[in-house]
């Protein structure tokens, strides 16, 4: 049962972690060039938004999560079954970010799930 | 800048598992785990790791900018496969069948979401919806209350 409850910790921490990075990422804009320079200037843009302070405590939530589940069980456990996030993030991207997940796409993120479960146990 | 990221990511990962186990396995008790923070900090292969996993951080951030978040963690997994090939090649693992089917899997995936409109949804920093403004000036008033 706490295996299940961190499982979706894990899950949904790494996920709703990373939209809000992404949205957060979105929301400053774009470097206007591609120099050093700029770039660093922009992150440091990115990591000033309120959507990326939101995101770390989430991702951090679901690295001890990870680490709680690690001591518990065997990592081809684990990591086979967290490979779900990239079906949970590309519904939390349809839904919360508003991004237009077409078949090719779908077809695209179960695949890369199914693989990534299949490399992570084998 | 995608495959700076996934380069990055790999990169980092292989010189943290060399550092690591070069450091040999942290025993979990109070001195053990104290003699393996001190052997990780004074690493150079391990910060060199952490060197490469703070360039993925910084390049994910900067391709999430324009492009969507369900297109760049796809190509993200990307990472296991090109993983897979140089514990191969470098660490001179060997790789069970089930693991090539993966990363097989894994290559047919990214290059059918690779097929797709990197950008769909629009967000920018000046025109945001009513209702998405609205829930965020929530979100900041809830961040700034937590600092």
């Amino acid at each position: 049962m706490l295996t299940v409850l961190l499982l979706i910790v894990l899950i949904c921490g790494s996920t709703g972690g990373e939209i809000a990075i992404s949205h957060g990422a979105k929301k400053t804009g774009e470097p206007k060039r591609m120099r050093p320079w700029e770039v660093l200037v922009f992150i440091g843009q990115v990591m000033s938004n309120p959507w990326f302070l939101l995101g770390i405590p989430l991702m951090a939530l679901s690295f001890f999560a990870l680490l709680i589940l690690f001591s518990w069980h065997p990592l081809s456990f684990v990591i086979p079954i967290s490979a779900l996030s990239y079906v949970v993030g590309a519904l939390g991207a349809k839904y919360i970010l508003k991004e237009e997940v077409n078949a090719a796409r779908w077809a695209g993120v179960i695949l890369v799930c199914a693989g990534v479960a299949l490399v992570a146990a084998g | 800048m995608v495959l700076a990221m996934v380069v990055c990511a790999v990169t980092g990962d292989l010189l943290l598992k060399r550092g690591m186990s070069e450091a040999g396995a942290v025993q979990f008790t109070g001195s053990g785990l104290a003699h393996g923070l001190v052997t990780m900090m004074t690493s150079a292969m391990i910060w060199l790791g952490i060197l490469f996993l703070l360039g993925f951080m910084a390049s994910q951030m900067t391709v999430m900018s324009w492009a969507d978040y369900s297109y760049v963690m796809p190509a993200g997994a990307f990472g296991y496969a090109l993983q897979t090939f140089l514990a191969v090649v470098i660490l001179h693992e060997t790789v069970s069948a089930k693991r090539w089917i993966g990363v097989l899997l894994i290559c047919v995936g990214v290059v059918l979401v690779g097929q797709t409109k990197p950008r769909t949804a629009e967000i920018t920093a000046a025109g945001a919806g009513m209702a998405r403004s609205e829930v965020e000036k929530q979100m900041e008033e809830k961040v700034t209350a937590s600092c």
